[in-house]
């Protein structure tokens, strides 16, 4: 036996893969819709790319294309620049982790994890090794004779998250990972997996539909509709500059408030707030105003531009407070402020819009 | 730049039920019966097995003609046959080869052909597994006589192309046993997530064989099991087929024996029983041993 151990082999995966969805186009037989709708997306070497949407947006379906689980009818994947739409899932050096809980049930957490590198037929010596220290980045190590079912669900997670990491893939593709978990769980485990792919520098995929989750973890944010993307972007211009009511509504809270928009500008009750969709013809619209985008100001100083209605109900939500106030019109909106402030049902408040730019759409006629 | 071990994270324990089920006295429904009731329907349920076996047993030890003496005289004759007599239990020593080798081919039909199939269906063609499931079940829904008639014309071609040799059985056998095979082996993959598990294995690497061969079939050894075990009873039971087909086997060759030699007759089925109760032991024994699992109980975790 040799006494020095293996360097460490992990930490040299800093070099991800270019991910390209070229016009993907996916549709299942009697579907009637499509379930990828000339799909395009261009994903940078070690970038890690959240895609959120609703149920039956095409985000899995997306995703499973990507990793060769789903054949695509028309379009092109590339990885590295290298057409893999007609390579096999298991010739595409991917590393994927599911929603269900995938760990193989007659073998032991090591056992799992070497897996993969037994398919790559790395020795019996250097797969211990590199499994082993897998576990480690995942801190679980120490349970590595378990099997699965002697296991909570975000250990296995874990596990799976090591056994995916292990071969050093191209290309780290999560499959709603988080969803079967608690909440406590849920928010530690998406830290680990954001510092985890930082520290490896792989490309990685992450689908969710819980839009927290993918702004806390996403380098970009992609938000999904029918198959296609609506909005690409960062977390932060996605929330901010939300391009399309829907992605408006789905990221974050919106309030829907009755305007006019003329030259750009929505009129909201007197007050002026920018436009982001700069093609809107002018009309009535709908904006959507984000909670934050209000602000109380006391009765006495209320301007003639300012709203008033009656506090509706209010929650405490730890770091911040938000109230619903029903207005004179009986729109309901909601406020986010600070927990110094506090209120009563029934109090007469008045609200004033920060100006921020909103999105909007037309109201039909 | 190496790899950070994330010690700031804690890991989540994993918890066990604490160890005070019972505060009153007052039983629940649905709760574990005592060891002492457990052990008195143990007994019940094995007395109504044990006492027709024991019954054969001590017929098989009479001897003709002489009430009370008892011996292994009929047990010896089997072996070593009195050729003045002109007995010869050839036919069913002919018949049991016979009916092991319809088991082995029967065996060789669900594990070559129904289990792949299921397999193929839950990974790529879900939608059918209701025909497959219907079409599987069906035998069990049609008597064996009405089988059998229908199996004469097709037996006529069968004979024309191979003879008319007894394994040719194995076809029709391998029809009847498909609902016995079927279901042990469906709800075995209903009890794991095959597709998911299969994913993950071809995401790692494995090709479909390898995949099917190191991660679905390890999960699947307590239904496929059964299965065969299930099959082998079946077959080794199985009659009417081989009386009307007009071929010999264990079933029919004991029942020639028996109009010639009770004695002799009842020690096969005797054996048979045996044999058979022998294998439900076996397949009790094999699905409640999974890795992993020795003493296994339930452990409630956190998710």
């Amino acid at each position: 036996m040799t006494s020095t151990s293996p360097a460490p082999v992990l930490s040299r995966l800093g070099d991800g893969a270019t991910v390209e969805l070229i016009g993907v186009v996916k549709e299942y037989p009697g579907a009637g819709t499509r379930a990828l709708d000339e799909l395009s997306l261009s994903i940078a070497p070690g970038e890690f790319i959240a895609l959120l949407g609703p149920s039956g947006c095409g985000k899995t379906t997306a995703l499973r294309a990507l990793a060769g689980l789903e054949q695509i009818n028309a379009g092109s994947i590339r990885i590295d620049g290298v057409d893999v739409a007609s390579t096999p899932v298991n010739k595409r050096d991917i590393g994927m982790v599911f929603q269900a809980y995938s760990l193989f049930p007659h073998m032991t957490v090591l056992q799992n994890v070497e897996f993969g590198l037994q398919m790559r037929r790395v020795s019996a010596a250097d797969r211990a090794v590199r499994a082993r220290e897998a576990l480690e980045m995942v801190g679980l190590d120490h349970l590595a004779e378990r099997y699965a079912h002697q296991m909570s669900g975000g250990q296995q997670q874990r596990v799976a998250l090591a056994r995916a990491l292990v071969t050093r893939p191209r290309v780290l593709l999560l499959d709603e990972p988080l969803s079967a978990l608690d909440a406590k769980v849920r928010v530690s485990l998406r830290e680990e997996i954001r510092r985890i792919q930082t520290e490896l520098g792989i490309t990685t995929v992450f689908v969710t539909h819980d839009q927290e989750e993918a702004l806390a973890v996403a380098d970009r944010v992609a938000v999904m509709r029918a198959g296609e993307i609506e909005q690409i972007g960062t977390p932060e211009a996605l929330y901010l500059t939300p391009r399309t009511p829907f992605v408006a509504d789905f990221v974050g809270v919106s309030n829907r408030m009755q305007g006019t928009l003329r030259s750009g500008t929505i009129t909201v009750r007197g007050a002026s707030l920018p436009s982001i969709d700069p093609t809107l013809p002018d009309g009535e619209v709908l904006a959507y105003v984000r909670p934050e985008d209000m602000v109380f100001v006391p009765l006495d100083q209320a301007a003639p531009a300012d709203i008033t209605g009656t506090v509706a109900s209010t929650s405490f939500l730890g770091s911040l407070r938000r109230t619903t106030v029903r207005l004179d019109d009986d729109t309901i909106v909601s406020v986010q402020h600070g927990v110094e402030q506090q209120f009563l049902f029934g109090d007469a408040v008045a609200l004033r819009l920060t100006g921020r730019p909103v999105a909007s759409s037309p109201v039909a006629a | 730049m190496s790899a950070v071990p994330l010690t700031s994270t804690a890991v989540e324990p994993t918890t066990v039920p604490s160890p005070s089920p019972r505060r009153g006295r007052t039983p629940r429904v649905g709760a574990e019966p005592s060891k002492a009731a457990r052990l008195i329907i143990l007994i019940a349920v094995g007395l109504v097995f044990l006492v027709p076996l024991g019954a054969m047993f001590e017929f098989t030890l009479r001897t003709s003609g002489k009430p009370g003496v008892y011996s292994f005289a009929h047990y010896a004759s089997i072996f070593h046959t009195d050729p003045a007599l002109g007995i010869s239990y050839e036919p069913l020593f002919e018949g049991i080869r016979n009916s092991l080798l319809i088991c082995l081919l029967t065996v060789a039909i669900i594990l070559l052909i129904l289990l792949p199939t299921m397999l193929l269906v839950e990974l790529r063609y879900p939608r059918v597994r209701r025909v497959l499931e219907f079409v599987c079940i069906l035998p069990i829904t049609v008597p064996s006589i009405v089988l059998v008639v229908g199996f004469v014309p097709v037996y006529q071609r069968v004979a024309a192309v191979f003879g008319s040799q007894p394994w040719t059985l194995a076809f029709a056998v391998g029809i009847i046993v498909l609902p016995y095979a079927y279901r042990p082996i469906a709800t075995n993959i209903a009890a794991f997530d095959l597709v998911t598990l299969t994913e993950a294995a071809r995401s790692l690497g494995a090709s479909w064989p390898v995949a099917i061969y190191r991660v679905i079939l390890p999960n699947m050894r307590r239904g496929v099991i059964s299965a065969v075990f299930l099959t082998v009873a079946v077959v080794l039971g199985e009659y009417t087929i081989a009386a009307f087909l007009s071929q010999n086997t264990f079933q029919t060759a004991l029942l020639l024996i028996s109009q010639t030699d009770s004695y002799v007759a009842t020690i096969f089925a005797l054996a048979a029983l045996v044999f058979a109760f022998v294998i439900l032991l076996i397949i009790g024994r094999f699905g409640a041993a999974s890795p992993g699992s020795r003493r296994r109980r339930p452990r409630r975790v956190q998710p």
